[in-house]
């Protein structure tokens, strides 16, 4: 059982809202949907489902061509961020409106429903209405619903961005236990990137209608192949910084240098971009290779176990997270520090030349 | 700017409220500080929705005072409070540009026109809309409308507080960083007292001087980020803080040993007779994974890589436990017993914080 | 959305086509036909081109018709629009008087045109009317039979009592869309009433100001029943405005030639400002986006 889409892109008006795109989703996998508002992840996640028909390209289920079929003919569930249930039925009849109109006979359906129900802590509220429940609530009977009709393919829309923060941490335990049990195809789009990395599976970062890395989360997260995928998949998001090589030592900023070492002394001579993630930033010098940065340190913000530094370096700004709570003096200048072994190099147009040397050392 | 006094503070919905349970707002009783930055962190339904409408006027209060400057202005209209609101939404005047929006509620009060024209000035340099002054609020993006929102209530100089009641709701993930530094650096500069309503413990956490936690109408601690981290004064605030929350568990403490459910453990503060529901607190971050046999046993359920560290999701004794393990260390199949550092553990009656001797 | 094409919904829209086609297409198709022949009577027709098409825009008899049209729409707006947001601002928002004066708006709405025609008719006669008869009392000289200005001012208050309530419904439903946050807001910059309602409220109603203004123009502009029973379209051709002019010209003298190139012309005139207004609404549409 497999989805793939197969050079599919979508043209509104003019505007291209999904460039081509190849992607082919194995049963059974959790695979989320990472990029910014406006990325093109709703479009996609839309395309999938057939309730919009791509510009060029077709779809195939489980080998079956079914680009232009109707969305009521596709084995299909959706969860949308807004908690959309039907207003007027209860919690039982929510979930159990899939199975009825598969015309399944009632004990089936009445045993389905109490099982979904338990799986999402709603069984002691069956009888109520939506408009009774609490917001979390509310979303775990959408779940239900999405889930109890045992689709091969389950889609997911930020389905949790309407709700607090706990609740999101809570239900975000609950919805890999849902994908275990139902072993169908999962597509989860989010703007988190922590999110990505709790759901685990793959993980297709979008950006301005492009996916630019489709692979498992972990692979994506510690080896991008390009700027933008680093870029994505990262919050806060990670710095970069223009540096030249030349013999035994790379050229930055304000004619500053340093000496090469790990992953820079395979670089030819020639101009690149360095990225390291912003939990790498030290405010010690622990390794002998450490490059330091004499930065211009605008505000700092404590988090209660870290804090958060957000400075420039001539014209680039920065964050740095350390541990611990440092109350550093805003508008002063702040030396941080950058283990060689932390830091990414790309090409100047963003492609992947060097994985930092941590992650092989992992 | 305004020192905030609430006094015997209490709200309901309800016209005569009898138990306590009517009550949206219980009791309180709290000075707020003239130019801090103060952030009011809960749950939906909390109240602290309400707590900002009765600072702000929209609401008046069923019991109690609230004073700015020690004036009582319980029962005076918004108009008359000189405060600065901004909403879950951007309230701009679509009509109007960016500069006429600014320097509406100057022109309100009839300042002149040399003086408005400075105050904007001013104003749009410090939240950054200097380039956008001219153009007409309605096509600009959400961000930006916040902005000018604030701006708005930043104009007048005598603003006695700014109010925000969860302004990033409608911001794009990676803008709410940018806004979130702005307000900071404003804050620093101007030094307005501001009130900060939100869900979101990262928000809270690095906007405010202190902050305050809510749980059904009942403040339950007021803190800088770091005690509310280090020594959370319920076990609601050490479960809403921190991600994950304090690990919980019932337990016997007897001077400075603690009986967890079978496994001794050794306390760094000795503690008088406790009556009541003993539990005990400590966060995943001052727990420390390690290997089998050097500390207590737990059985490991899943690892989740959360890139700058690991949150390994265990069970003890078949409840729950939560460790975070640092990025650099190497988790191996026999890691699996825990070492609790003393530092982080926190002794709770009937949910309250207690504190004991230190040894 | 783009969804995924069916043919078979062509079947649904059959009937309508048909139904459409039969009662409005065919006959419109007649007029046309009308208006480009000639006839000596008994039934025989021969073409004679545009020719109606000239007479009747060069015609004075027309052009004084288009004259009091355009005075008595104009009026008709002027009068309505501001009233009608002027009741809608002043309405209570909740609450049993809320339900009580959306009521009491909506009624003069269900009346039938004819019989707002007939009540205003008697309201107005100075023997038997309220009106007519209390003026009448006070020593005022009122008749709206022979007295031209007494003909147009019953006409007009007609009109304003029985469709302002549109305008007035349409505003007040655009009212409530606005969130209390920005009356918060406005409060909050010690904003005065006039500054609330120039900067709020009516760039909020923008909208709807603009659907109902355009539905009254429609259907002032092609009124017929109301001044038709009270005044007849007197005194003299004093209340003639174009749709009555248009029926007598066509059931009255039988002139169908002539008739039907009004007809037509009037229709143009009507879609062309429509449609002028549903391209400056799409508009500013457009430019909030």
């Amino acid at each position: 059982m497999s989805l793939e889409l197969k050079d599919i892109s979508m043209r509104v008006d003019g505007q291209t809202h999904i460039y081509n795109t190849n992607l082919i989703l194995k049963k059974g996998t959790m695979n989320v949907l990472l990029g910014r508002t406006l990325s093109g992840k709703t479009t996609l996640m839309r395309i999938m489902a057939g309730l919009d028909v791509p510009t060029t390209g077709k779809i195939f289920w489980e080998g079956k061509d079914v680009t232009g079929m109707r969305v009521q003919d596709r084995k299909i569930a959706m969860v949308y961020q807004q908690f959309i249930n039907y207003p007027s039925m209860s919690v039982y009849d929510n979930i159990a409106t899939p199975l009825r109109i598969m015309k399944k006979d009632e004990s089936f359906i009445d045993q389905e429903v109490k099982k979904t129900a338990k799986l999402m802590r709603l069984e002691n509220m069956l009888d109520r209405k939506p408009s009774e429940l609490s917001g979390g609530q509310q979303q775990r009977c959408a779940l239900a619903r999405s889930l109890v009709k045992g689709s091969g393919l389950v889609l997911l829309d930020e389905p949790l961005a309407n709700l607090d923060y706990k609740l999101r941490e809570e239900l975000r335990e609950e919805i890999p236990k849902m994908f275990e049990e139902s072993g169908a195809i999962f597509v989860y789009a989010t703007t988190e990137p922590e999110e990505a990395l709790l759901l685990g599976g793959n993980v297709a970062t979008l950006w301005e209608g492009k996916i630019s890395q489709f692979d498992e989360t972990a692979k994506v997260y510690h080896t991008p192949n390009n700027a933008i995928t680093a870029k994505v998949f990262s919050n806060p998001s990670m710095n970069f910084l223009d540096i030249r090589k030349e013999g035994e030592y790379i050229y930055y900023g304000n004619n500053e240098k340093a000496p090469i070492s790990n992953v820079l002394e395979k670089l030819e001579d020639g101009k690149y971009l360095a990225g390291f993630r912003p939990n790498h930033l030290e405010l010690n010098k622990h390794a002998g290779n450490a490059i330091e940065f004499s930065t211009h340190l605008d505000v700092t913000e404590i988090t209660g176990s870290e804090t958060f530094l957000h400075m420039h370096h001539d014209d680039d700004n920065w964050i740095g997270l350390v541990h611990g709570v440092h109350d550093l003096e805003y508008n002063s200048n702040l030396s941080v520090y950058l283990d060689t072994r932390h830091i990414f190099i790309f090409a100047r147009d963003g492609a992947l030349i060097e994985t930092a040397s941590y992650v092989q050392e992992r | 700017m305004a020192k905030i006094t609430l006094s015997n503070l209490a709200h309901s919905y309800i016209e005569n409220p009898k138990a306590k349970e009517d009550y949206v707002l219980k009791p309180l009783n709290h000075e707020w500080d003239d130019g801090a930055a103060y952030a009011l962190l809960g749950p939906s339904g909390c109240g602290k929705s309400t707590l900002l409408n009765i600072i702000s006027g929209i609401l008046t209060p069923s019991q109690g005072s609230i004073l700015f400057n020690d004036v009582d202005v319980t029962f005076a209209d918004t108009t008359n409070r000189n405060i600065a609101q901004v909403f879950q939404f951007p309230v701009v005047y679509d009509t109007m540009t960016v500069r006429q929006n600014l320097a509406f509620p100057l022109k309100n009060r009839g300042a002149k026109e040399e003086y408005i024209k400075q105050r904007v000035g001013s104003i749009a340099r410090a939240i950054q809309v200097e380039d956008i002054l001219d153009k007409k609020a309605s096509g600009l993006t959400a961000d930006a409308k916040q902005k000018i929102s604030l701006g708005r209530g930043m104009v007048r100089e005598d603003v006695n507080a700014i109010l925000f009641d969860e302004p990033l709701t409608v911001i794009d993930p990676h803008m709410k960083w940018e806004l979130r530094t702005q307000l900071k650096a404003l804050h620093k500069e101007l030094k307005h007292t501001m009130i900060f309503v939100t869900h979101d413990q990262t928000e809270a956490l690095t906007f405010a001087d202190k902050v305050v936690v809510m749980n059904q109408g009942h403040v339950l601690q007021i803190g800088t980020p770091e005690e509310l981290f280090s020594k959370p004064a319920h076990t609601f605030v050490g479960y809403f803080i921190g991600s994950p929350g304090m690990n919980v568990f019932e337990s016997k403490v007897n001077g400075n040993i603690a009986d967890l459910q079978g496994t001794e453990i050794k306390l760094n503060k000795t503690y008088k007779t406790l009556n009541g529901k003993v539990e005990l607190g400590i966060r995943p971050e001052f727990i420390e994974l390690c290997e089998e046999g050097e500390g207590i046993n737990v059985e490991i359920m899943r690892v989740e890589d959360v890139a700058h560290h690991k949150i390994v999701r265990a069970k003890y004794n078949n409840k729950k436990i939560n460790i975070i393990v640092p990025e650099d260390i190497k988790i191996t199949p026999s890691m699996n017993s825990i070492k609790l550092k003393p530092e982080g553990i926190n002794v709770y009656v009937d949910d309250w914080l207690v504190q004991g001797e230190l040894l | 959305m783009k969804k995924t094409v069916n043919q078979k919904a062509w079947f649904l829209v059959l009937p309508v086509l048909l139904l459409v086609g039969f009662s409005a297409v065919i006959p419109l198709m007649t007029v046309v036909n009308y208006s480009v022949q000639d006839t000596f009577g008994n039934n025989q027709f021969f073409a004679v081109g545009l020719e109606w098409f000239e007479e009747i825009l060069h015609s004075e008899r027309i052009h004084d018709a288009l004259g009091r049209q355009v005075l008595f729409t104009s009026i008709i707006l002027l009068i309505e629009i501001p009233l009608g947001i002027f009741i809608a601002l002043h309405m209570p928002k909740k609450g049993f008087w809320a339900s009580a004066c959306l009521i009491l708006v909506a009624l003069p709405l269900l009346v039938p045109w004819n019989v707002v025609g007939t009540i205003w008719q008697i309201f107005g006669r100075t023997d038997i009317g309220l009106l007519g008869h209390t003026l009448a009392s006070f020593g005022i000289d009122y008749n709206y039979t022979q007295n031209v200005l007494d003909a147009w001012i019953t006409i007009i208050i007609m009109d304003v009592w029985h469709w302002t309530s549109l305008v007035v419904l349409l505003c007040y439903a655009g009212l409530q869309s606005i969130p209390s946050a920005y009356y918060q807001a406005a409060k909050i910059d010690q904003a005065s009433n006039w500054n609330v309602f120039r900067y709020i409220q009516l760039p909020k109603m923008m909208g709807v100001l603009l659907i109902a203004t355009l539905l009254r123009f429609m259907d002032s502009f092609m009124i017929y029943t109301e001044p038709m029973v009270v005044t007849g379209g007197g005194p003299g051709n004093a209340t003639t405005f174009l749709s009555i002019d248009l029926v007598k010209m066509a059931i009255g003298q039988f002139d169908l030639g002539p008739a039907a190139a009004f007809s037509l012309i009037y229709f143009l005139v009507i879609l062309l400002v429509s449609w002028a207004f549903f391209t400056i609404m799409t508009n500013i549409d457009k430019e909030e986006k």
